[in-house]
């Protein structure tokens, strides 16, 4: 149906699924002893991050090198869009030079799907993350490591049957929440939010979720924990009343992983606010925290998309 | 089944219909034990020996020629898959999936390697494993088993083990298993 990858919404649960096992697929590649293949020698996929990014950027970067495409990096501060170049003349500019994927991440939600609508048929737009919007390979990244936590492998089928998800923090601000949280109900995991009434979005009731505003009397009932980043602005904002106050109401402080089964794990998309989201001890000490196996899995994830939108010749339905 | 080559020879899928037996059950396990023969003979042993069979088709054969060799010289050959779809040189031209397992047990640095596959077409899927081959270590040497050479070929590769060469049609199909070979047709 779709050449291009903007909102995990857009995808059947058979069509996660099957990026999920492909994805088995590129993490055995990672493990060999030249861990390249030459599957996309001879495509351009342009990088077009319009908004900081450490992870995703390298990793999006590192799964088309390993792929063997060549990575053009859109200087989006020195370039001609300081010049008041717009956004959409810098797209059509790189699309004439011929490349075949656009990876793009903006703070205005929806953007890459107006791009994706205007490009050329043989160029396939990838969303790296726009505004509150979407993130999707965040999602799928997020989904595939629980289905190797509990599972080894996502095989054919992945599922997150009978898992209990609860995620934690600012979800009205959260694209990876949002991501995240389709992903998971896809594979079938139960998933609660668990927020303050001002971090919790707009239309809640419409998602398929349940809603907590008191973490403890939820926490024992998780198997994953899935922690958001906090953003210093809400503060400024006024959703939060202090960091004491969310640390008191929200945090993992060691005192509430202290009463986590051994066997619940806990993620976070990075970069972790140590103290605030996550105790340092518990980050530094604790078993079963995913977040460098997401960091890991992000790569894998990605050659993933990469190869299924430029490579396999397959859309995505 | 020959789902790999099913899906490659145009019109790409359909039903597979059989016209004639090439061989029977008894003939392949003949030509098996006969090539696994003529390994130990060209390798003058199996020391260094690894069997790589090439997803899907060369599986099976990979583990009946694997049981023989044990059988003959009492030595377990290590065996690894390699699922070559990434290699490919028609990626793009076509719908190209990496569907199967790819297990390679032992570093191949220095190793004999037998490449192991049901049908030997246009040799673009072994010119594909001799690429990733590399990715897993420089062998000393690489060798190719098939139990079927139908011809065709569009690269300059030859097999070293050959359980039958074949004459066929390029539309034609060759389906190989254990219980026999088939040429037959796809047809919608």
């Amino acid at each position: 149906m779709s050449r291009h990858l903007i909102n995990l919404k857009d995808l059947e649960r058979g069509a996660i699924q099957e990026l999920l096992h492909l994805t088995d697929r590129f993490v055995e590649v990672g493990q060999r002893s030249i861990p390249k293949v030459p599957a996309l020698r001879g495509r351009t996929i342009a990088m077009l991050f319009f908004e900081d990014s450490t992870r995703t950027r390298l990793s999006f970067d590192l799964a088309a090198k390993r792929l063997s495409a060549d990575v053009l990096e859109f200087p989006t501060r020195s370039s001609s869009l300081s010049k008041g170049e717009s956004i959409r003349d810098t797209v059509e500019t790189i699309q004439s030079m011929g490349v075949d994927g656009i990876v793009i991440r903006h703070s205005s939600s929806g953007l890459p799907r107006e791009i994706a609508d205007r490009v050329n048929d043989s160029v396939a737009v990838i969303n790296a993350g726009d505004g509150l919007n979407a993130h999707p390979t965040q999602g799928l990244l997020d989904a595939y490591t629980l289905c190797q936590h509990f599972h080894t492998v996502a095989g054919p089928q992945a599922s997150l049957e009978g898992i209990h998800v609860g995620i934690i923090g600012d979800v009205k601000h959260s694209r990876v929440a949002r991501s995240d949280v389709h992903a998971y109900t896809s594979l079938g995991a139960t998933v609660t939010l668990v927020a303050p009434k001002s971090l919790q979005p707009p239309n809640v009731q419409d998602w398929p979720v349940q809603i907590s505003e008191d973490l403890d009397s939820v926490l024992p009932t998780f198997d994953v924990v899935g922690l958001l980043r906090i953003q210093k602005e809400r503060m400024e904002e006024g959703l939060i009343q202090s960091v004491d106050d969310y640390v008191d109401r929200y945090g993992i402080t060691e005192a509430r992983a202290a009463k986590l089964r051994n066997e619940v794990v806990i993620t976070h998309p990075g970069p972790v606010n140590r103290g605030i989201e996550l105790a340092e001890a518990v980050l530094e000490h604790r078993e079963n925290v995913l977040i460098n196996r997401q960091v890991t899995n992000g790569v894998p994830v990605r050659m993933a998309v990469l190869f299924r939108l430029l490579g396999s010749g397959v859309e995505i339905d | 089944m020959a789902d790999r080559e099913r899906r490659m020879t145009p019109p790409y899928g359909g039903v597979f219909v059989a016209r004639t037996t090439v061989l029977d059950a008894a003939q392949v396990q003949r030509a098996l034990t006969r090539i696994s023969h003529e390994i130990l003979e060209r390798n003058q042993g199996l020391e260094d020996v690894v069997l790589v069979a090439l997803q899907t088709g060369g599986v099976e054969i990979a583990r009946l020629i694997a049981r023989r060799l044990f059988e003959i010289d009492g030595v377990d050959v290590p065996m690894g898959t390699l699922d070559v779809a990434l290699y490919r040189d028609d990626i793009g031209l076509r719908p190209v999936m990496p569907e199967a397992e790819t297990e390679i047990p032992v570093d191949l640095a220095g190793k004999i390697v037998i490449l192991v596959d049901d049908v030997l077409f246009t040799g673009r899927t072994i010119r594909a494993a001799l690429d990733a081959v590399t990715a897993f270590g420089r062998p000393r040497s690489v060798q190719l088993a098939v139990v079927i050479d139908r011809g065709h070929r569009e690269l300059p590769i030859r097999p070293d083990f050959v359980g039958k060469n074949l004459p066929t049609r390029r539309d034609e199909v060759v389906d190989v298993n254990p219980e026999g070979v088939l040429l037959g047709e796809m047809r919608k």
